[in-house]
């Protein structure tokens, strides 16, 4: 897909954002909206999905003979939802159930609601990088050379259990593996250096052995390309961590330069700001 | 009574390792992973003839849950193995959320619960494992009570699709259940017909009750004995069937008092045939060093409490 085709896509996905979680009052818009461009570029470009012989996506839940994509920061599911949904993994339709009784989009990601594209429950931080390591893991036993994808947060980084993953993948050479940390420097108490700093992310992931690249991840021909570097450096005994600068509430000026749309929904004014400065592409759902 | 004979005493976890080299053999599909402590929970074995299908985590057990989460997409049937406190209460919130919640069929298998750890003292030991693990959604809890039992079910859980806790000990104890006895997951086993009792008990106590039985059968007492081996999902049929003829129960179990075995049957009866119920159990306390011998006197897991629980329920029946 060419790069505007890829903006056309993340544009209507950030309309989806808004107003999906507009739709039930709350929701996570801040970090959804500045992982947009990383999640349409992966699903409609750079990952191998499985597909019928109609060339549409079909799920199952080995993710035999395809790659595999985990977020381990579950609160930013807005994102995850509109991609999957735009991609053809379920109805569009569905986006406004988001949140609400009965609905497979729960408020952080569920394998309970058999969402298709949702392969592990997330949202206890920390947790992700280990599942996409066992998932790498099994692919290597079973002789899959497909790629497993797995995004974190920034803030994420503060919990223990990222650092025995960042520790074992390295060490068992689960060079098929690309994790992305979602870098905007953002939490929900406020800006991470003043939370909790993370220091030299970069430096930490080499030093536990890791291959560090580092990409502006609203720039999306800069995303392609550093996936697909990502990419070639997979497959030969190391694995690879991309630092994702990014700004989160990208693409709606008034949401963007604070961690306060971390976890807030927009009122209906709100709304119509955001929506005006976010084109419709593809349709509203 | 029934008399029931061992030929040596063994431990359970050696029954785990027995029936993980088995599954080496027999499953090409299962995995073993360890935290540090692969002599301890007698994985040599597996290792040896399979180290392709060996994971070693290290010392970070958050990350095993995770990493054995995800290889069951690929169709393995990952066992997430170390010592009960740091595979249950340690991980709690992993267990939670990538096994429970994500439904994926994760075998937690678990050496030195309860008490008997002995010397190393309560920081690994644990009497909250059994409660903590059953109360989660879809998981299956298993406490087998001796080395051919635990080995029959490390064997039997590989073909049940779904989380399982599989907890097992360290100390040596009897072993007299037939090696040849097909593990059925949530069926009990009488092992004493009896009229005037019911004495259902778990792991390593269900030796106790069996020699609680021949005391309080010198004593005219006539005790059913039923095994529990899984405690979730609990066999209710057969518990209700021997509490509705005899009229009362003790249970007996090697963990706390609260959330255990004992605590699931007093729900079972509140709810459908409320009796006079007694609990051989740890009382709200944690263990401390000793020898698993003295542990097992001090905290009174013993077959004379079991009698002394039963001479005591028995007067409470109406």
């Amino acid at each position: 897909m060419k790069t505007d085709e890829l903006t056309n896509v993340a544009s209507q996905v950030r309309r989806d954002i808004v107003r999906m979680v507009h739709g039930v009052a709350s929701g996570h818009p801040g970090g959804s909206l500045g992982c947009t461009d990383l999640l349409v570029s992966l699903y409609f470009q750079t990952m191998r999905l499985k597909k019928d012989d109609q060339d549409s996506v079909v799920f199952d839940m080995s993710g035999t003979d395809e790659d595999m994509f985990f977020l381990s920061n579950g609160h930013i599911s807005p994102v995850l939802y509109s991609v999957l949904a735009r991609r053809g993994y379920f109805p569009v339709s569905e986006l406004s159930t988001f949140r609400k009784l009965d609905s497979r989009l729960q408020g952080h990601p569920a394998t309970a609601e058999h969402l298709p594209g949702i392969r592990m429950a997330s949202g206890s931080l920390g947790q992700g990088l280990s599942v996409a390591a066992g998932a790498a893991h099994g692919k290597k036993i079973r002789k899959d050379k497909h790629i497993v994808y797995c995004l974190m947060g920034d803030g994420e980084q503060q919990e223990g259990q990222i650092w025995e993953a960042a520790a074992f993948i390295p060490h068992r050479k689960l060079d098929n593996l690309i994790a992305i940390i979602d870098f905007n420097g953002q939490q929900i108490d406020g800006p991470t250096d003043v939370v909790l700093n993370n220091r030299d992310l970069g430096a930490k992931y080499e030093a536990f052995g890791w291959i560090v690249l580092h990409m502006d991840g609203n720039n999306t021909e800069e995303v392609v390309a550093t996936l697909a570097t990502a990419k070639q450096k997979s497959g030969h005994g190391v694995p690879v961590c991309i630092i994702m600068k990014t700004e989160m509430g990208q693409g709606v000026d008034f949401m963007m330069h604070t961690h306060k749309w971390h976890g807030t929904a927009p009122n209906n004014e709100q709304l119509s700001a955001a929506l005006a400065q976010l084109d419709e592409t593809l349709g509203d759902y | 009574m029934k008399t029931y004979t061992f030929t040596e005493k063994k431990d359970t976890r050696s029954g785990f390792g027995a029936g993980m080299a088995e599954l080496g053999r027999s499953n090409p599909d299962v995995v073993a992973l360890c935290a540090d402590l692969v002599a301890s929970l007698k994985l040599d074995a597996f290792i040896k003839e399979n180290p392709e299908r060996f994971v070693q985590c290290g010392i970070a057990e958050a990350n095993m849950i995770g990493v054995a989460a995800g290889l069951t997409l690929s169709g393995l049937i990952p066992y997430a193995t170390t010592f009960a406190n740091f595979g249950s209460s340690r991980v709690y919130d992993q267990i939670r959320q990538v096994v429970a919640y994500s439904n994926k069929n994760v075998k937690i298998c678990v050496s030195h619960a309860g008490l008997t750890l002995g010397e190393d003292g309560a920081t690994h030991q644990i009497l909250e494992d059994i409660g903590m693990m059953k109360s989660l959604p879809g998981m299956t809890v298993i406490n087998p009570c001796d080395f051919n039992q635990t080995k029959a079910a490390t064997i039997a859980i590989a073909d049940y699709e779904g989380p399982v806790y599989l907890r097992f000990g360290r100390p040596v104890v009897p072993n007299f259940t037939p090696a040849d006895q097909v593990f059925e997951i949530g069926k009990a086993i009488l092992l004493n017909e009896g009229a005037d009792v019911s004495i259902i008990a778990t792991g390593h106590l269900v030796w106790q009750a069996l020699e609680a039985g021949k005391m309080l059968a010198e004593q005219g007492v006539d005790a059913e004995i039923i095994n529990i081996h899984t405690i979730k999902p609990l066999d209710k049929e057969a518990i209700l069937k021997s509490v509705r003829k005899t009229g009362c129960v003790v249970t007996a179990e090697e963990h706390q008092m609260n959330g255990g075995l004992g605590d699931s049957v007093a729900q079972l009866l509140s709810l459908n045939h409320p009796a006079p119920l007694e609990m051989v159990a740890v009382n709200d306390s944690f263990g401390e060093s000793g020898t698993p011998e003295q542990l097992m006197e001090k905290y009174g897991l013993t077959a004379a409490s079991i009698v002394a629980k039963v001479l005591s329920v028995i007067q409470r029946k109406k």
